[in-house]
């Protein structure tokens, strides 16, 4: 038995059924992580000694017959622009290499009442800024299906970690499609919760308006798990909504039936690969012999949500960058003659150019004179994007499209053309610009690589996409596949 | 007839007092060790995010409504970004296009009566850190930075351009101050920073409507600094006017040693702020009920009380003004009346021999030893006769240094007032019969050598004398 290709659930009762102990477990795990770390590459920082001491108090747990929860003991890891108490934090940026929070984030702390290992902190693009992590100052990390592509990004260390049985749950962020892209890219589930429904706080700002957390997981009961322990209320951060979170394992429902599923044509028009096209189809199909009524609809200004987003985002970290400017903490530049000096080294030795990027096209679109034309426009954008939605959400339950137009691209492929490459999120940033849930379910390879499927709910509808996902996943079997690496 | 008009329209902050900052719950007490005020979320680390504190937002409502604004329903807090590294975050959060008060008012005394300067808005904002150097900031090798005020909750009221001199600007300062005080959302203490003072100043030709260029003068930290650099700015652009020139938009800075207002940046080199919305804070939605609870709990203001002392205690308008000018000063005079019911008695003492007190010691009323009770007792005192108004002032400086009560004093010194006619008879006889010049005099008609008399009789008796006694004996028997 190979521990490190189980699920959650499955560990759980291996763990309260004294098969397996908690050591052993995080063991297998860091076993695992020698061995393909150095193909993979999905860890910036691996906490082993601090992992098994967690290990040993819920081993310790168990002996003495006191009740785990569902993620005691569980191997998890998460993406390092998530602050993490006394462990080195970097958003994937030489600006914060040294960078050792004095908090955790809030998600940090939930999974850590939970009983859940962390076990490291995965490589990202800067700043959550990419689609391929070839964006982190560090490393690329690698599809553990094709070590010569990329994971996707931003969250492709968590996604190519739990893909290759490095961590078995993670923690990712999307602002634009960076979990569900390195979701479909790496064959797991991947989910980004309804804007609010988990706390921001302590994840590294990116584009606070579209920011959100969410889990990577092997299966979507693995993934209803991880929503329970996250979602909900933080008085810390004043966007979280102020609701009760369910039960989200009360949606693992082996039934459509009756379910209204909407395919908005935008999403499957020219540029999306034909061997993806085929593989969405056909899990159309298989969702329609379970009894779901399928049927094409529009969305009519999707061809505006890559343009709005590349306004709105990057004004918003034009913003929330500024603060990365060597007086208090992370790199400083030496040798300045001023301030301003200071101010200028710092931030050119210390970004990368996708960052700079971003900042400058930010920094345009909120200045005097520009503004009206960029920033605001794009804002009343984003309202007719979410109308859309909700106009689609009056008949539709559920809309399902493809994750990608493509399956994982090569490493390099599209690092000279940063606007091929801002098209891999074509299909999941209206996601973001509208607020609502997104999700990734694997459905199938093509060419040897995975495919992912994108389901799309109503705001805190979190439940009709897992009982969906569910479904489409207890009849069929891709979510078992497991890279040969 | 003056050739030039001169417009001001001011921009003021307001420290609020509350017990922690606008985002965090760090604390907002002045002083401390640089840097230990502070918390994450002030200082604006990476991943941490602002909870707006409701208290707040209650002062600056509370603030608003004193000064007459209309409190929005709807507000927001926007980003004002630019680089400073006292900044945390290099942006300030700040409200731009919807703050949570607009179109207020507030009325001041000026030569030719009352007059109404319009508020145009009310906004909340947070305090930046400060910049420490050692020696000056042009020579000193590097900068230390204190966010111990970062966070720390203003208020910024922008006046409309109401104000036509120095001396406008400085009456509405004081009112804008008084009314601020009164509803106990600030100390308002210019020496600490929780008040400060930006102006916009222009001139133009007398009878002109249209406003001329303006410069923003800024470091203006004391009334004394506001009436001086207006007046030094009036004076700056009318010559430079006359010499045929022309008034540059600009930012100038207050030099107070020099006495003169030096070039800070033109307009070409302002900031552009990129303000937007901020993504991390959700709009305000202000209850109508939550306002009027709030418009409830207001104390009565300086212009109302002022009012009321004139109708209710027969004070000349005057009094009233300067007992009015802060609550502490009128609620200290009120005290006093509750026990001692001559409102002009108490006003001129408190005018007086207190303020003169106060101001010598540099304290404050609220510090004062004595009580209101104390001084209304001090003042009986004098009304029963048991001692007399020269003892009186004696005593009352005693009790201003001691905080002991008048009549333990005036037991301790045997100061009570001899009004023994038979006592004071013997006295009387003696100075007459030592002093037949002064004598002499006063039959003659010299009433001035009457006064030299009593002050004989007064000596004698280590000012004890009932004086009223001295003088009718004194004219009896010569
Ligand atoms: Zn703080």
């Amino acid at each position: 038995m190979q521990l490190f290709r189980q699920t959650a659930h499955e560990l759980h009762s291996l763990l309260i059924n004294k098969e397996i102990s908690a050591v052993e477990l995080n063991e297998a795990v860091f076993d695992r992580i020698a061995s393909v770390e150095e193909k993979v590459g999905a860890y910036l920082s691996r906490i082993r000694e601090r992992a098994l001491e967690r290990a040993r108090v819920i081993d310790e747990q168990i002996r003495k017959g006191e009740k785990i929860l569902p993620l005691s003991g569980i191997p998890v890891a998460i993406k390092d622009n998530m602050c993490t108490d006394g462990i080195t934090t970097t958003a994937g940026s030489k600006i914060l290499a040294n960078f050792v929070p004095p908090y955790s984030a809030t998600v940090v702390k939930k999974l850590d009442a939970a009983g859940a290992v962390m076990v490291g902190k995965t490589n990202l693009d800067e700043f959550a800024m990419g689609s391929s992590t070839e964006n982190s100052a560090f490393f690329t990390t690698r599809n553990p299906w094709d070590t010569s592509r990329v994971p996707g990004g931003s969250s492709g260390g968590s996604a190519a970690a739990v893909a290759a049985g490095e961590a078995v749950c993670s923690l990712g962020s999307d602002t634009g499609g960076s979990i569900r892209l390195p979701a479909s890219f790496c064959g797991v589930v991947g989910m980004k919760p309804t804007y609010g429904a988990v706390s921001r706080f302590g994840l590294i700002a990116y584009a606070s308006s579209l920011d959100q957390i969410g889990p990577f997981t092997r299966d979507v009961t693995d993934c209803a798990l991880m929503l329970n322990i996250i979602c909900g209320h933080d008085p810390l951060d004043s966007t979280s909504a102020d609701f009760q979170a369910p039960d989200y394992t009360q949606f693992l429902i082996n039934d459509v039936r009756g379910m209204k599923i909407g395919v908005p044509e935008e999403y499957m028009a020219e540029g999306i690969a034909p061997e993806v096209h085929g593989l969405i189809r056909k899990a159309l199909e298989l969702l329609e012999s379970l009894g779901a009524n399928v049927e094409y609809t529009t969305l009519p200004h999707t061809e505006y949500a890559l343009p709005t987003y590349y306004l709105i985002a990057p004004a918003e970290a034009s913003s929330n960058l500024a603060r990365y400017d060597g007086v208090r903490y992370g790199l400083r530049a030496e040798d300045s003659e001023d301030i301003i000096d200071m101010f200028m080294k710092t931030r050119s030795q210390g970004f990368g150019s996708e960052v700079k990027r971003r900042i400058m096209l930010g920094t345009y679109a909120l200045s005097a004179g520009y503004y009206d034309a960029y920033y605001l426009k794009a804002l009343k954008v984003r309202t007719l994007i979410k109308e859309d939605f909700d106009r689609a959400f009056e008949k539709y339950d559920l809309l399902v499209s493809p994750v990608s137009p493509t399956t994982a691209f090569r490493i390099g492929e599209k690092t000279d053309d940063p606007l091929q490459m801002y098209l891999s999120d074509v299909c999941t940033i209206s996601v973001n610009l509208a607020g609502i849930p997104g999700m990734s379910v694997p459905c199938g390879f093509a060419g040897g690589l995975p495919v992912g499927l994108q389901l799309m709910g109503r705001h805190f509808n979190e439940g009709t996409l897992l009982r969906a996902a569910y479904t489409f996943e207890q009849n069929t079997s891709y979510h078992k596949e497991f890279p040969a690496l | 007839m003056a050739r030039y008009e001169t417009v001001i329209g001011l921009e003021v902050h307001i420290e609020l007092k509350t017990r922690s900052k606008i985002f965090c719950d760090s604390t907002t007490e002045f002083g401390g060790d640089p840097n230990t005020h502070i918390c994450p979320v002030c200082l604006g680390l990476p991943g941490t995010l602002p909870v707006v504190n409701k208290k707040v937002v209650e002062y600056a409502i509370r603030a608003a409504l004193a000064l007459n604004c209309q409190i929005a329903g709807f507000s927001k807090f926007d980003r004002k970004n630019y680089y400073y590294p006292d900044m945390p975050k290099n942006y300030q959060i700040s409200q731009y296009d919807l703050p949570i008060a607009e179109h207020g008012y507030l009325d001041i005394d000026t030569g030719g009566g009352v007059k109404r300067i319009g508020i145009t808005r009310l906004h909340m904002e947070e305090d930046t850190g400060k910049l420490v150097h050692q020696g000056t900031i042009t020579t000193t090798p590097f900068s230390l930075v204190d966010y111990n005020r970062a966070g720390v909750p203003l208020i910024e009221i922008v006046s409309e351009p109401d104000l036509r001199s120095p001396e406008e600007a400085c009456s509405y300062m004081e009112k804008l101050k008084a009314i601020v005080q009164y509803t106990g959302v600030s100390d308002c203490k210019m020496e600490e920073g929780s008040l400060r003072c930006d102006a916009n100043i222009s001139v133009r030709p007398a009878g002109s409507s249209k406003l001329g260029t303006k410069a923003e003068i800024k470091n203006l930290n004391s009334f004394r600094a506001l009436q001086r650099a207006l007046s030094y700015e009036v004076e700056r652009q009318i010559e430079a006017l006359e010499e045929g020139g022309r008034i540059v938009q600009e930012t100038r800075t207050w030099d107070e040693g020099k006495g003169v207002t030096l070039s800070m940046r033109s307009k070409e080199h302002a900031h552009d702020y990129r303000y937007f919305p901020d993504p991390d804070l959700v709009p305000l939605v202000i209850e109508k009920e939550w306002v009027e609870d709030i418009r409830r709990s207001l104390p009565e203001l300086p212009d109302a009380r002022r009012r009321r002392y004139v109708m209710e205690y027969g004070l000349p308008g005057y009094d009233a003004a300067v007992l009015t000018s802060t609550r502490e000063m009128a609620d200290y005079f009120e005290d006093c009346v509750a026990s001692y019911s001559n409102p002009k008695a108490v006003s001129n003492w408190i005018m007086g021999d207190l303020a003169r007190l106060l101001n010598a010691n540099n304290q404050e009323i609220t510090a004062c030893r004595i009580k209101p009770r104390q001084l209304a007792s001090l003042l009986e005192l004098m009304e029963k006769g048991t001692i007399s108004g020269k003892i009186a002032k004696t005593v009352f400086e005693e009790m201003f240094a001691s905080g002991k009560d008048a009549g333990v004093i005036v037991k301790e010194k045997g100061l009570v007032q001899i009004s023994d006619e038979g006592a004071i008879a013997a006295v009387v006889a003696e100075v007459i019969a030592s002093n037949p010049k002064s004598v002499e005099d006063i039959r003659a008609g010299k009433e001035k050598a009457l006064g030299f008399l009593v002050g004989q009789v007064m000596k004698a008796t280590r000012g004890k004398a009932n004086p009223e006694l001295v003088n009718r004996l004194l004219k009896e028997r010569i």
